[in-house]
């Protein structure tokens, strides 16, 4: 309750926890098929129909509600974005915790191995892992988690190394605790700070490189609604149906804003040292 | 070993660990190669047929020796055949870097022409209504994808003021450097758009920073002109997370701007990628990922280097 209260006293929080709050409402009711019509229904006689009070987005080439794919979209954006954060943050909180505690030989192996995925720039190593395993929505979620478990895995070594040579540590161990419980007692418990600003954050990156393998055809896959679908779809009708374009790029805009706003209040509240840094 | 000698230690190794990730992921993909590469014409192959060719692409042997004579090849710069282009995929790579190169150092001209005065300006004038303004700018610059930007500029070009931008040409830069501006002007704004909110922030907190040390109170106090304090003592101290930042993203761009390039069918390195991974090119997929990988180590590997020049703290420290 602390940190929400926190949340919503810093100013970019409350924006950016408000959007976030809205987009999950929006997602959980798309996901629950709560739209105003049928996303994939094609309204025949409407085609390329401009918002009114039927169609408040109007309507895609197909005569489709633009607001119920817009809503499923979101929906869909949102369990890969999640699906891929949580993921990358388990593999990264693992990786870097065995780095840390296991020292010199596992801990030089893993991390070359995330310097070899941080090798790649990240669209790339995401490209490359859907060439091998093909165009999907599960797809792109495992690419984008092994996109961003190198990240994860640097944010919890470093931490993880210091903490472990702490007093606190040696304590536990004297009185006899086992690894695990240092490692998910103490351990982890510190490092929930960092984890979360950086959850946040990643669920930003996600959201945006679903979109991006959607929009090249190589995410969600059609009649799927996915925001970076909707998008590509848009790009020969704009001049046209220009809200085929406005809305779903609104939508993604504003969606990764909230989260961005969002990480960066949550920064500037769990580690005060970077607070103008942030800002 | 101080940070950098350790850099410079681990570059070939994590380069030998990248063309390995490459090499083994190629094969990994379902079905064989000769079938992927001749499609359904494989199936009239005759069992000798077949046996031939893949003795002729050296894939009847087992996977260490592939993956030496692959990578014997690759230092030499043979990086083996594109079979959708029918020459050797280095050839096909280098006829697509120039543009990749060109859009990246225009692009990033544009983030620093925009962002670093931005920057500035917004840390000078902290908490005032101009610095949040430029701070909403960078926060949204940051938040829209470029192919959001993108596809809103061609709109607000033809829709707005009936001009269709240039797309799908690429006239060399020596050849016509006005035509080739002319083409390459919208994807650089597109990509410079997000580069320059990113930079925007990062020189606002630096020079925030930089503008609170002793040295700069001592220079003020001493008289200095407001301006002399700004660009003389304080800018190139607040210009190295600013180098990092513009060095990372540009190896990010030099990988090829794979959703833009798409968007304004530009025949640059990151199409190429996506248009080799649809039609199932593994040789030039393979080729131009080491490439690209190996070009944005490099970038990385002097991006640290230039942090150490500029910052004594790092060359000497053990990071």
């Amino acid at each position: 309750m602390r940190i929400l209260r926190a949340i919503f006293t810093h100013p970019s929080g409350r924006i950016g926890g408000t959007i976030v709050g809205l987009y999950l409402v929006v997602a959980i009711l798309g996901a629950l098929g709560f739209t105003p019509h049928d996303p994939l229904m094609q309204f025949r006689i409407d085609r390329l129909q401009a918002p009114d009070a039927v169609h408040w987005m109007g309507t895609d080439l197909f005569g489709r509600d633009v607001a119920s794919r817009l809503m499923v979209g979101i929906s869909q954006s949102f369990v890969v974005a999640f699906a891929s954060v949580a993921l990358a943050a388990s593999a990264g909180v693992v990786l870097g915790l065995a780095a840390a505690w296991s020292g010199k030989g596992w801990d030089g192996l893993i991390m070359r191995i995330m310097d070899v995925l941080l090798a790649f720039p990240a669209i790339l190593l995401a490209l490359l892992i859907i060439a091998v395993v093909g165009p999907g929505t599960w797809t792109s979620v495992m690419a984008i988690a092994i996109v961003y478990t190198p990240i994860f895995t640097r944010v919890v070594r470093g931490p993880a190394l210091s903490l472990k040579t702490r007093d606190f540590v040696d304590a536990a161990r004297t009185f006899g605790s086992s690894r695990y419980y240092i490692l998910t007692r103490h351990l982890m418990l510190n490092l929930v700070a960092p984890l979360t600003v950086q959850v946040t954050l990643a669920l930003a990156w996600a959201l945006l490189t679903e979109a991006g393998l959607s929009f090249l055809g190589l995410g969600t896959q059609p009649p799927a609604s996915s925001l970076g679908l909707m998008l590509s779809d848009s790009r020969n009708l704009m001049e046209m149906a220009p809200w085929l374009l406005v809305f779903p790029g609104l939508a993604i805009m504003i969606g990764i804003l909230g989260f961005n706003l969002l990480g960066d209040a949550l920064r500037d509240i769990l580690d005060p040292k970077t607070r103008r840094v942030a800002a | 070993m101080n940070y950098l000698t350790r850099r410079l230690v681990t570059f070939p190794l994590v380069m030998l660990g990248v063309s390995v990730l490459v090499f083994i992921s190629i094969r990994l993909v379902p079905g064989d190669a000769i079938t992927a590469m001749l499609g359904t014409e494989a199936g009239l192959l005759t069992p000798e047929q077949r046996a031939a060719l893949e003795a002729y692409f050296g894939i009847d042997q087992s996977w260490p020796v592939q993956y030496g004579r692959w990578l014997l090849g690759a230092l030499k710069g043979d990086l083996g055949i594109s079979v959708t282009f029918g020459k050797p995929v280095l050839d096909v790579i280098l006829e697509r870097f120039p543009l990749t190169l060109e859009l990246a150092l225009l692009s990033m001209a544009i983030a620093l022409l925009i962002g670093l005065p931005a920057g500035v300006f917004a840390a000078t004038r902290n908490e005032k209504p101009s610095d949040l303004g430029v701070r909403i700018f960078a926060m949204i610059g940051q938040s829209t994808p470029n192919f959001v930007v993108g596809l809103l500029l061609i709109y607000i070009l033809s829709v707005g003021f009936g001009v269709l931008p240039v797309m799908g040409a690429f006239t060399p830069l020596f050849q016509d450097p006005l035509e080739n501006l002319g083409q390459l002007i919208l994807p650089a704004l597109t990509l410079g758009f997000a580069f320059a909110a990113s930079v925007t922030r990062i020189a606002r907190s630096a020079m925030l920073d930089v503008l609170s040390e002793d040295y700069v109170r001592t220079a003020r106090s001493k008289g200095a002109p407001a301006m002399s304090v700004l660009w003389r003592h304080a800018l190139p101290n607040a210009l190295i997370p600013v180098v990092t930042l513009s060095g990372v993203e540009f190896g990010y761009l030099l990988g090829g701007a794979v959703i833009v390039e798409q968007i304004f069918a530009l025949p640059g390195l990151g199409r190429m990628v996506l248009d080799a991974i649809l039609q199932r090119d593994y040789a030039l997929v393979q080729g131009s990922v080491l490439f690209i990988a190996l070009n944005f180590m490099i970038v990385n590997l002097l991006v640290d280097l230039a942090y150490a020049m500029l910052d004594p703290r790092i060359r000497l420290g053990d990071r």
